[in-house]
């Protein structure tokens, strides 16, 4: 099983916070994106040039391997202070 | 010390907890964000602040580490808002002491500049428009860019 957590603009698009989704393994975030894109046409925002993703909250590539229980993080950059 | 909270500050407050925790430090500097009331377009009544509980601690916390490792700082404090916040009020303190000021004015503007390309805040404007999500600006990451390698 894994986490998926979505934030700001993204979070608002996919109108979701998070979603869990069974998870066999041995695969990248890349993967993942490409199983998520074909839930639907909103989904495609995860294929915008600038979205960020985390693994287990430190941002990494859409290379990164996921393990098992791992939360995943997608988010557009970020406008604090 | 890094604090993530929905209530305002006492910059006073703060600057006197820096002062009697900076051992024998000569310098003291601090920097405070304010919600502006305009963007490029228009009028902002208020800004409401999500961010990714635990990351967003992890981040800062690095920040501050990072910080320490490049110049020899005593305190380094970090408070950031959360929440719905109206025009004028407070988002951030950035607190540092050091031994000579050189390094608490470089290690404040440091801590800034990289807070506002890493640490997982996201702001979404109220404006006569309706509301919109800030988008990152290059101004901003070029400030970050220029402490890498430096």
């Amino acid at each position: 099983m894994l986490r998926i957590r979505f934030f700001g603009s993204i979070r608002e698009q996919l109108q979701t916070s998070s979603i869990d989704v069974e998870y066999a393994g041995e695969e990248t975030v890349s993967d993942l994106m490409a199983k998520l894109i074909e839930k639907g046409e909103r989904w495609l925002i995860l294929e915008e040039q600038d979205v960020l993703v985390a693994v287990n909250m430190t941002l990494c590539g859409k290379d990164a391997v996921i393990n098992s229980g791992d939360e995943l993080a997608f988010f557009p950059p970020v406008t604090g202070g | 010390m890094i604090t993530v909270q929905q209530e305002d500050f006492d910059h006073g407050r703060e600057y006197e907890a820096l002062r009697e925790l900076a051992n024998r430090d000569g310098a003291i500097v601090t920097f405070t964000g304010l919600v502006r009331d305009f963007n490029s377009q228009c009028s902002v009544s208020n800004v409401v602040i999500e961010h990714y509980s635990g990351m967003t601690e992890k981040y800062l916390m690095q920040i501050c580490s990072d910080a320490k490792k490049r110049w020899n700082l005593g305190q380094v404090r970090i408070i950031h808002r959360i929440g719905t916040l109206e025009a004028f009020e407070q988002i951030v303190f950035v607190g540092v002491s050091s031994k000579h000021r050189q390094n608490a004015f470089e290690a404040a503007q440091f801590i800034m500049d990289i807070l506002k390309t890493t640490a997982p805040f996201w702001k979404q404007e109220t404006t006569a428009k309706g509301t919109q999500w800030v988008k990152r600006k290059d101004s901003d990451e070029a400030a970050a860019a220029k402490w890498s390698g430096a």
